[in-house]
């Protein structure tokens, strides 16, 4: 009974820092985000905070498994408005060395493992360039 | 006892033991992550040969893992008094042996990261996807048969979960074989004999590893295994290595009968790096050796009936890798009748170099497997007790 | 196609289910394929744009056909055309290990000699080995036959290159950075030929279509009969590459 009460406080302290994000004058250090298009988004920023994983994971089940194009949320539209004017991408560290662009900062922010650009480009426009050398037969 | 070793020492040779397992499989884990972070090109795996010496180490140690059971089942299934007394310990080998295989198959995948997904997605027509099922279950079943073996209370149910566990690693080594079984796309594979010869191969492997490690623990224990039941478990194993070969030569000579799979056996068997390893490695030393050993008058001493094992153990490594390996060096015949040339290596045979970190990583799937059975076989009474004067007034060991 | 049209399939399936004793119904994840009417733009030989919203059909079946005898000796425009439109740039130590979507191949005729040279790809099979043999289903067959990786959720078993019988599928064996936003593709993951899917469903041709100089291939509906490619496969005879195995391939050849 008891550390079934010591774990309902330490869950209730913890929960406080999930919420801290949407407060206005938290304590709590906050992720810095480079914001290149503010206000154009496809939903409000606390609805994109909270489900923007789960739009993307269902479009992308649309989108490759039954070939349905032209969805209002794309990976490529969100990294076409969102990457850095810097350096064209949503992934990098800041030249303060804390958190990074626009994708990456949150996500080291939230300790959240960021898994789409293992295959998905983080630059915004990118044409690859060239051929793969030697593939005369 | 002259060989007996001090109740000290034999604390000792346990941590060094343990110590030695333990770091196989550190090494290994580190070699995974390697692999993980730079990617499959640091191992010799490529676009032709996609499997390699870690899925020879994972299948040598799922296929020995559901024979090991057979030790068991003639016990719990078949009655038999002396490998009753063994089934417990037969019972661990193949949960530890099952746990290394399983690890280093895992571990081997491009994205290792996410296994969750092979458990929340679900392909019915895949045999991969079977296994995803008959592999855990098997894990699961063993562990409730050796928990009805050893908890007193439980004994009355030990013989509907040893037929349980009896069922189950038959039906999990014929979704080992029918991985390569089911498949149409190389010469070597898609024979449906290959089922039935994984579970053959699997008695065979399987009471090789019993034999091996049963001698360890009785060298450990300073004691003799009952000559009986050494002459017992030999010629079984004797039999089993028998009826390896015997499916080994049917698969290669129906494979050799039909005109479109000559060019591969002619490889496999006479052309290629992979005929000196079947020949030598897997027919001679792997099995005839064996088998003289074990029915000649060596065939008496557990010294030599344990250097057979080992040879067993030994073929059954050639016998995978020629099998694996040597199955996909072979180009495949995709134009019959054109000789082939591409950028992609197409009508090339191709030649496969195992590169440290995978050889470390199967490596660690058997220092999973060890390690496991060490801590095992100290901590649990898992070793055999013989009562060889109540078997032979039982007429038990008398045939 | 759904799993139920397909008796094969749903046999295996069961089959399968059989044996884990467990009863899985033979419904692969994810697939809800609705039958949506679409037709080629016959006047200009490209697939017609599908509109915004609509899931690709089962009325339809995408197909190519190579001329091999247009197909000019040493010319690899394919090849690098498919290389620049899918971002195949890195290069591994050991060649063997580099992706390749498609490759040209020379074909010598053992008994007479007759040279023949061809790209091979993913066939695009009605009945793909790779699907049936994926244990996650991350190996897909779309519903206007292009057969395609799922990379969300491939762990990288490799088990559909040991059953690919065109060895049509290659691993990335390494990190990459320099994809085309529009084709994703990342190390661990297994990938072949989408048939640029990403360009069909805007109505272009696949780019080694585009880019062949001799017009060696076609692409087109096989389920139209007055596509280009239709007409041409009902008038001249052509070939299914191992058609020993009933895959009933997409790609057809002309000339071997």
């Amino acid at each position: 009974m008891r550390n079934w009460l010591f774990l309902a406080v330490v869950m209730a302290f913890l929960a406080q820092f999930a919420w801290a994000g949407d407060q206005a004058n938290s304590r709590t250090p906050k992720p810095v985000i480079e914001i290149a298009n503010p206000g154009k988004c496809v939903a409000p920023p606390e609805e994109m905070r909270r489900n923007h994983m789960e739009m993307l994971k269902h479009q992308r089940d649309r989108t490759l498994r039954q070939g349905i194009r032209g969805e209002p949320v794309t990976l490529n539209g969100c990294i076409d408005c969102h990457a850095s004017k810097k350096t064209g991408s949503v992934l990098g560290a800041h030249e303060s060395g804390k958190g990074g662009n626009f994708c990456e900062s949150c996500h080291a922010y939230a300790a959240v493992k960021l898994d789409c650009f293992e295959c998905h480009q983080p630059k915004a426009k990118f044409k690859a360039a060239g051929v793969m050398p030697g593939v005369k037969p | 006892m002259s060989s007996s070793l001090t109740s000290r020492n034999e604390a000792g040779i346990f941590y060094v033991l343990a110590a030695i397992g333990g770091l196989v499989t550190a090494v290994g884990l580190g070699s995974a992550l390697y692999m993980e972070h730079a990617g499959h090109v640091v191992t010799g795996m490529n676009n032709q040969i996609v499997w390699g010496i870690p899925h020879v180490f994972a299948i040598f140690l799922i296929v020995a893992a559901s024979g090991v059971l057979n030790v068991a089942s003639i016990g719990s299934v078949f009655g038999r008094v002396i490998y009753k007394s063994r089934a417990p310990l037969s019972g661990l080998l193949s949960i530890a042996m099952l746990a290394g295989g399983l690890a280093v198959i895992m571990l081997d995948l491009g994205r290792a990261d996410r296994i969750i997904v092979a458990a929340t997605h679900f392909n019915p027509t895949s045999v991969f996807g079977w296994n995803v099922i008959l592999y855990p279950g098997m894990f699961a079943i063993v562990a409730v048969y050796i928990w009805t073996m050893m908890e007193r209370r439980m004994n009355a149910y030990s013989k509907p979960a040893g037929f349980a566990a009896f069922i189950w690693r038959i039906l999990l080594t014929t979704g080992t074989g029918s991985i390569f079984a089911f498949l149409v796309a190389r010469q070597a594979y898609g024979s449906a004999l290959l089922a039935p010869m994984f579970i053959i191969m699997s008695f065979a492997w399987g009471l090789a590893v019993f034999v091996v490690v049963q001698a360890a623990m009785y060298f450990w224990n300073g004691m003799r295994l009952p000559p009986l039941v050494l002459q017992r478990m030999k010629n079984l194993l004797g039999l089993f290595v028998a009826a390896t070969l015997y499916f080994t030569a049917v698969l290669h000579l129906t494979n050799a009968y039909f005109a479109k799979q000559t060019a591969f056996e002619y490889f496999l068997l006479f052309d290629s790096e992979f005929s000196a390893l079947f020949w030598v490695g897997q027919v001679l030393i792997g099995s005839i050796v064996p088998m003289i050993l074990i029915w000649s008058t060596t065939g008496q001493r557990m010294t030599w009936v344990t250097v057979a094992a080992l040879l067993v153990i030994f073929g059954a490594f050639v016998q995978l890798y020629v099998f694996i390996i040597g199955g996909q060096a072979f180009p495949l015949d995709i134009f019959p009748g054109y000789d082939v040339k591409s950028s992609f290596f197409d009508g090339q045979v191709d030649h496969y170099t195992a590169s440290l970190p995978e050889i470390l990583l199967g490596l660690g799937g058997i220092g999973i497997a060890f390690t496991a059975i060490t801590i095992g076989v100290r901590v649990l009474r898992f070793m055999p007790q013989d009562d060889v004067q109540h078997l032979e007034t039982a007429g038990a060991i008398t045939d | 196609m759904s799993e139920q049209n397909n008796p094969r399939r749903a046999f295996i399936a069961a089959a399968g289910a059989g044996v884990a004793g467990l009863g899985f119904t033979a419904i692969a994840p994810g697939l809800h394929l609705m039958a949506v009417a679409q037709a080629a733009d016959a006047t200009t030989n490209s697939p017609a744009a599908r509109k915004a919203g609509e899931a690709a059909s089962s009325a339809v079946r995408w197909g190519l056909l190579v001329d091999a005898t247009k197909c000019a000796p040493g010319c690899t425009k394919c090849v690098e055309a498919c290389h620049t439109e899918n971002g195949i740039t890195e290069k591994m130590p050991d060649a063997r290990q580099n992706s390749q979507w498609i490759r040209k191949i020379e074909l010598v005729d053992r008994r007479n000699g007759r040279k023949t040279e061809l790209p091979m790809m993913c066939q695009h099979c009605a009945n793909p080995p790779c699907v049936d043999v994926c244990p996650t289903g991350a190996s897909m067959k779309r519903a206007d036959g292009i057969v395609l990786v799922d990379r969300h959720s491939c762990i990288g078993c490799r088990y559909c290159m040991m059953a690919c019988p065109y060895k049509a599928r290659s691993f990335v064996h390494a990190p990459l950075t320099e994809q085309n936003p529009e084709v994703p593709r990342g190390k661990g993951c297994v990938e072949s030929c989408t048939l640029c899917a990403h360009r069909v469903d805007k109505g272009q041709n696949p780019a080694c279509v585009e880019k062949c100089p001799e017009g060696a291939m076609i692409f087109g509906d096989l389920m139209d009969p007055n596509s280009a490619i239709s007409k041409r496969i009902a008038s001249v005879p052509t070939t299914q590459v191992r058609s020993d195995l009933r895959l009933d391939v997409g790609v057809r050849y002309q000339g071997i």
